[in-house]
């Protein structure tokens, strides 16, 4: 048989590809000019990767117009084992948003922190060819492969500091526990290859379903056993209790920056590969995974709430906020799974609109943490922003405006994503679900609040004024202007979510709703 | 002589899986930790091999995909274990106590 390669690829291949490309060139080119910088140089890096971002989105913005012309809904690539559809363009760019919001958090930060190497952005730009990988994958192998490539980047940069003894320990917990977490994964994946005999997501499915039908709907108990520990590897990347426990640590270790980073970008990749898997390859299985949600998602309010109302850190208590927010979004996902109507795919659109407001806000908090940090000041408990009102008004401001908004205070941008996810559970019919979360939402109040009792109300211990540079205040304005924008005019922004669901013509949304 | 079925494969990697978890587990040194977890991805390595046998090719370059993965974290779980014991001086997991609650 003759075979060559021009069998295996297509040009549109490269072209539906081109974000990573530019991004992995923009990578290696970091680490070759890096060797060449003087040490006060160093900032030409986080340029560099800033303009391979911006690159990666002008890529991107090309993809999404070829998808447009072609009149498709979806391009398979690489031997269907990359699938570029409006939902995977959605989630790039809350990809590239992250990274450069990240990437301008970074510049000063890393000064004061004396690791100012241009590994770290070569680390950030790889990470994020790894979500997109995660994003759009289509085949389990390539879902793999993207998820190793982000996890591994982002285990080195949460120890990026070497020097410091917080930093090394969080990033090894966070090794060895996602480690741990990836190999059941794969354990899992091999499962589900062997039941269904290929490791596509579609293919996955087929077989799945059709097993289940010749069983009487019931399912093989090889199949559940795939899908509990497939689920344990989704669900440790997503942090949800009761695998929760890595999160407060690596966010407590890393450098905040790249907090801010591993709480939005990676969050956000871990969630489109949860609901490509769930959805997509494991749909039929939704009877299982349903009821195992609901435990997850009230055992991940609960412990996520109940143990941010004591935390001293910054940085740790919004790594609790950030647990609680992913069980407020498991919700929207059990309101889908469990509906057979249209109104479920409210719960979805909910879980999207979560993912781009909480990038911002998120982000936009871990920035004002990371401005507190000086050359002898470490800044992440509450009291290092005590009485910040009082040195550096604007900033304080915009702290209350994301704590606000993540507390889901309406004119703000967290309160819509809120909205989508209780309304869901209220039009499913999952009243006391909805009313727990709205209950912890309260919760939720006090603990953001806590911090801006300690900003606005008591005395400033160290009087200083905080300098910040341009990268900061762009990153400051750009996420306060996002969290503003998307809370008082949130339609054009809904609209994209639709346009990225394609409403209910997406396949995977198509096999509940009918 | 019982021929050997793929299930006796699937026993096999179950076993070698459950044996890397109770690792995970109990292990106190980190670095028999990171065998544990070689172990729990030769253990997905044996079903994907097994599987192919029935299925095709599409397992075993999935298994050579696993196995790089496998050597990349070992090497990246060497070279923080390095870092933090430069400034710990220990490789032992309940040491490990700066971050909690």
């Amino acid at each position: 048989m003759q075979v060559s390669i021009a069998q295996f690829f297509q040009r549109s291949d490269y072209l539906m590809s081109l974000p990573m490309i530019l991004l992995t060139i923009f990578a290696l080119g970091i680490l070759l000019i890096d060797l060449m910088l003087p040490d006060d140089w160093k900032w030409a890096n986080a340029a560099t990767a800033f303009v391979g971002v911006l690159f990666a989105t002008a890529g991107l913005i090309k993809v999404q117009i070829a998808l447009g012309e072609a009149h498709r809904q979806m391009v398979p690539a690489f031997m269907n084992s990359m699938v570029i559809d409006r939902f995977a363009i959605y989630f790039w760019y809350l990809f590239l948003a992250g990274a450069a919001v990240a990437i301008l958090m970074s510049v000063h930060y890393m000064d004061v922190e004396r690791e100012h190497h241009g590994e770290f952005y070569a680390l950030i730009l790889f990470s994020v060819v790894g979500m997109m990988c995660m994003a759009s994958g289509w085949d389990v192998v390539l879902i793999f492969i993207g998820l190793e490539l982000m996890a591994i980047s982002t285990y080195v940069l949460v120890g990026f500091l070497r020097r410091d003894r917080r930093s090394n320990e969080a990033s090894l917990k966070y090794l060895l526990l996602g480690a741990f977490s990836s190999g059941i994964f794969a354990y899992g994946l091999s499962l589900l290859y062997g039941l269904a005999g290929s490791t596509n997501l579609v293919i996955i499915r087929q077989r799945l379903a059709q097993q289940m039908a010749a069983a009487g709907d019931h399912a093989d108990p090889v199949a559940v056993l795939a899908l509990l520990t497939v689920a344990t590897g989704l669900l440790f990347k997503i942090a949800a209790v009761p695998f929760h426990q890595w999160a407060p640590d690596a966010y407590e270790g890393a450098p905040t920056s790249i907090t801010g980073f591993m709480s939005v970008a990676v969050k956000s990749a871990a969630w489109a590969m949860l609901l490509r898997i769930l959805l997509l390859g494991l749909a039929p299985l939704h009877k299982i995974w349903v009821p195992l949600l609901v435990f997850v998602s009230i055992a991940t309010m609960t412990a996520a709430n109940l143990a941010a109302l004591t935390q001293n850190n910054l940085k740790r208590l919004l790594a609790y906020s950030s647990i609680a927010h992913v069980g407020y979004m498991l919700l929207g996902l059990i309101a889908f799974g469990s509906a057979n109507t249209p109104s479920g795919v409210d719960g979805i659109r909910g879980i999207l609109i979560y993912l781009l407001v909480y990038t911002f806000m998120n982000l936009g908090a871990f920035a004002v943490i990371t401005s507190l940090r000086r050359r002898d000041v470490i800044g992440d408990e509450i009291d290092d922003i005590a009485g910040l009102f009082f040195r550096a008004p604007t900033e304080s401001v915009l702290m209350l405006v994301f704590l606000l908004s993540l507390a889901g205070i309406p004119p703000l941008a967290g309160f819509w994503g809120k909205y989508f996810i209780f309304l869901s559970l209220i039009e499913t019919g999952h009243y006391v679900l909805a009313s727990l979360a709205v209950l912890y939402a309260v919760f939720g109040l006090y603990y953001y609040m806590r911090i801006a009792n300690a900003m606005l109300m008591r005395q400033a211990l160290d009087k200083e004024p905080l300098k910040i540079g341009g990268s900061m205040a762009a990153a400051l304005g750009v996420t306060a202007l996002a969290t503003l924008l998307i809370g008082i005019y949130p339609e054009p922004f809904i609209r994209a979510v639709d346009w990225s669901l394609g409403l209910s013509q997406h396949p995977a949304i198509a096999h509940l709703v009918k | 002589m019982v021929p050997i079925t793929p299930i006796h494969y699937l026993i096999l990697a179950a076993a070698l899986f459950t044996l890397g978890t109770i690792g995970v587990l109990t292990r106190r040194n980190v670095v028999i930790v990171l065998m544990s977890i070689e172990l729990i991805l030769n253990a997905v390595n044996l079903n994907l091999v097994a599987f192919s046998r029935m299925w095709g090719l599409q397992g075993q370059v999935f298994a050579i995909f696993v196995i790089t993965d496998a050597a990349a974290e070992a090497a990246v779980g060497l070279g923080i274990l390095i870092a933090f014991f430069r400034n710990k001086e220990t490789v032992n997991v309940d040491e490990v106590d700066l971050l909690k609650w």
